[in-house]
């Protein structure tokens, strides 16, 4: 698997992203990609704007753990994780999680598995501005829940 | 000298994102702690035995009490909530 991982403040290009995806082997038959993107309302308030502080050197580790994981499962050929940190306003792209495979079934899996594990062990944090105040974000259940759901899920 | 490394609410809540100390080889997480409370205050003690603060040594996730060595990197840190 060729991997691709970035944690930086600067805006991603999807239509690049996608061709490094593609420019990854004539195998390559199914690309799944997701973009994640900062929302205007979070649990009922206003969010004004989105600070995401991480911790470098263990963010990109942690990464990298969670594409190798997904290789052992799926057969990748090529998976790229963007994820971005800094101030953001809503409608800015956070996160790019692309996945290149033989068979759409495997890059659709991979890139869920992906984004589940990201969002429960990657070292990121975010802290929104709201107009009700500054305050950081708690994990949601539904998240870890979905985490968890692929320990007993072998495929 | 070992440093310790703190993120997000955890390092505002103690007003500092790194400290460095000397750690004896075989010092335990919760030693860690209660050394760090001893010279900074109480308040420390608090925040970082609260139940859902994660530790990682070596930029690695524990979840024991673990050992430590004179030369780790210790991180405390609230869940994480990106993507």
């Amino acid at each position: 698997m060729e991997s691709r991982i970035l944690v930086r403040e600067a805006p991603f290009d999807q239509q690049a992203e996608y061709e490094l995806l593609r420019g990854s082997g004539s195998s390559v038959g199914a690309i799944v990609t997701f973009v994640g993107r900062v929302r205007d309302i979070n649990d009922d308030d206003t969010v004004e704007a989105l600070h995401l502080e991480h911790y470098p050197g263990m963010t990109e580790k942690e990464l990298a753990g969670i594409l190798h994981e997904a290789a052992e499962r799926w057969p990748i050929i090529s998976a790229t994780v963007i994820h971005r940190v800094g101030d953001l306003v809503p409608g800015d792209e956070i996160v790019f999680v692309g996945i290149a495979s033989r068979h759409r079934g495997d890059a659709f899996s991979a890139c869920e598995f992906v984004m589940d594990f990201l969002k429960t062990r990657a070292t990121f944090w975010k802290k929104e501005k709201t107009d009700l105040g500054d305050r950081w974000l708690t994990t949601r259940q539904s998240d870890v829940e979905a985490a968890r759901s692929w320990r007993s899920d072998q495929p | 000298m070992a440093s310790v490394v703190f993120f997000a609410s955890i390092r505002e809540d103690l007003g500092t994102d790194r400290v460095s100390l000397d750690i004896e080889e075989g010092m335990r997480v919760s030693e860690l702690i209660d050394a760090l409370a001893a010279s900074n205050g109480p308040e420390w003690g608090e925040i970082l035995k609260a139940g859902n603060i994660k530790v990682a040594v070596n930029q690695e996730l524990v979840s024991a009490d673990v050992a430590l060595a004179p030369q780790d990197e210790v991180a405390f840190f609230p869940p994480v909530t990106g993507g």
